[in-house]
């Protein structure tokens, strides 16, 4: 579904991301971890287009998005739910809702898409005519991933769900990308600070430090190599 | 939008006809201040477009208004003596048709400086307008057809209530109407958060620059009104002075709001009249007055939760 292949990107004279290459199969859900300025999040903003990668390639189902910019992509089914939630704290659930669904023309299909959002956070419906910006930390983050699903999106960029949230809802909100993933069939790249959460519900792992991949196996490996565990799991 | 908005617009309409239609019985001083009044409108609520609803920052409105202003001028003063006809004639064709003509070199001269600075995120647009607005400025303080620094003397006075307050009416009502369609809530979303907007699929770019060029628009109407209420353009008039009063009037009406800004469009509008005894330290009262703003009331003046952002 996804693959990115030898992506270097460059902050001015800092790279900030070096030969990086991953691959994410269509219905799976693959998790990048590493520490801070590791280069999780350059990753997926250059894969949505947010930013021009120096040198190499990357596929979304045998097509070539490199350097396609980031609103073009959301109609070719990826969406990116970015870091720090950035909801529009000025509009309501609703008008958020219906910004994620933006290039949908059809209203029925939108009332489809509104209704199962709600259908998997249930939470929102009860706060749809409330300004995003007084939602709970929680609530926009449910907020930010049901805008990302308006777009009736095939691959899913989800950017540190777990930022800042009370840890219970950390788990019902992991419980919801599963569901996604399983009941939907969407194919999800998650990265994530909380690695042993994320791993436990991935099939691939990639542990990335310094702008390099410097660990590529299935989730449930990395979860028992004692270097990982060392240094992303807390022994 | 809703037909019933546009009820309201024909009802401006009207209720500016029918008091200009006995607008003879005004003070000639108070219809002045009264037209100035209606110009503050539509160039407060047309930058409120840009820098309060769409969250670009431009200190450039005066250049466009100069353009709008001198464009619509050369028109009616060139155009007015070849046709001939009655004034009358003069004032409800000629004179509409320099407006939006105005209007629209004044849009153009918006693109071709927004086309390029919108592309990028931050305060770049600030910069680009003003320098956009100074070489404005002394471009028409050198071309001689002009007037040159002498200014351009002999337009016609075919500004009068209706057609300022009509204008306002269609500001506000084409900034409200444009920001309440499903196409406009991307406008509030672009100012809310630039990069989640673009992770919708906006085309954010796109958005900025139709904010910028359609603020650019009125703003040159806006200078199309200025010139033939004055009756004389003076290049200096068009300075960074004159772009910073339209900014303190949306900041102090509050950016991003509709009726706040026409309230301090309003009363700055009055204000200026009454301070004009100061002379250039009136200058100084506004920049006082931005900064007291920014630091104890960054949302606006006129703010309270009836009349809060809201879009059905």
């Amino acid at each position: 579904m996804l693959e990115i292949r030898n992506l270097t990107v460059n902050y001015g004279a800092i790279t900030a991301l070096h030969d990086v290459s991953l691959r994410v199969e269509a219905g799976s859900i693959v998790t990048l971890i590493g520490g801070n300025g590791a280069g999780k999040t350059t990753t997926l903003r250059a894969i949505s287009g947010m930013v021009k990668p120096k040198s190499g390639q990357i596929l979304f189902e045998g097509r070539d998005i490199t350097g396609v910019p980031a609103h073009k992509l959301v109609g070719q089914g990826l969406a990116h739910s970015p870091e720090g939630r950035m909801v529009f704290a000025n509009l309501t659930v609703l008008e958020n809702l219906q910004m994620g669904a933006y290039l949908q023309r059809d209203k029925a299909v939108v009332a489809r898409e509104l209704e199962f959002v709600f259908g998997t956070f249930p939470r929102l419906q009860e706060r749809t005519a409330q300004l995003a910006g007084t939602l709970s930390g929680g609530e926009q983050q449910m907020l930010a991933i049901g805008r990302a699903l308006m777009s009736r999106p095939k691959c899913l960029l989800l950017d540190e769900p777990s930022l800042g949230i009370a840890p219970l809802l950390v788990r019902s909100i992991f419980a919801q990308i599963v569901e996604l993933n399983r009941a939907r069939g969407l194919t999800i790249l998650l990265v994530e600070q909380n690695a042993n959460l994320a791993l436990e519900i991935s099939r691939l792992g990639y542990v990335l430090e310094t702008g390099r991949v410097i660990l590529a196996d299935d989730a449930a490996k990395l979860r028992a190599d004692p270097q990982v565990r060392d240094a992303y799991l807390g022994g | 939008m809703p037909p019933r908005s546009q009820l309201w617009l024909l009802a401006a309409l009207a209720l500016a006809g029918v008091v200009s239609a006995f607008s003879g019985r005004l003070d000639s001083y108070v219809l002045d201040v009264a037209m100035g009044v209606g110009i503050n409108i539509v160039l407060a609520v047309s930058l409120n477009l840009i820098n309060g609803f769409t969250g670009q920052f431009s200190l450039g409105h005066a250049g466009f208004m100069a353009v709008g202003a001198y464009t619509s001028a050369m028109l009616t003063t060139t155009l007015g003596t070849k046709l001939g006809g009655s004034p009358a004639l003069l004032q409800w064709v000629l004179f509409p048709a320099s407006l939006l003509l105005g209007g629209l070199l004044a849009a153009l001269a918006g693109l071709a400086v927004g086309a390029p600075s919108l592309r990028l995120k931050g305060d770049y647009l600030a910069i680009v307008t003003l320098g956009f607005g100074e070489i404005i400025k002394v471009v028409l303080q050198n071309v001689d057809a002009v007037g040159g620094a002498r200014g351009l003397i002999g337009v016609p006075a075919y500004t009068d209530l209706f057609w300022t307050f009509g204008a306002a009416a269609v500001t506000v009502y084409a900034v409200w109407g444009l920001l309440n369609s499903a196409y406009g809530r991307g406008f509030l979303a672009v100012a809310d958060d630039e990069v989640a907007a673009e992770a919708m699929g906006l085309d954010t770019t796109r958005y900025k620059i139709t904010a910028f060029v359609v603020g650019s628009f009125f703003a040159g109407v806006a200078g199309g009104l200025y010139a033939h209420l004055k009756g004389y353009l003076n290049p200096g008039g068009f300075d960074f002075n004159k772009s910073i009063e339209i900014v303190v009037m949306v900041i102090l009406g509050g950016m991003g709001r509709h009726v706040g800004v026409i309230i301090a469009a309003v009363l700055l509008g009055v204000l200026s009249e009454t301070l004009r005894s100061f002379g250039d330290y009136r200058m100084i009262i506004y920049s006082l007055l931005l900064i007291v703003l920014m630091l104890t009331r960054p949302q606006g003046l006129f703010i309270w939760p009836l009349w809060k952002k809201k879009s059905t």
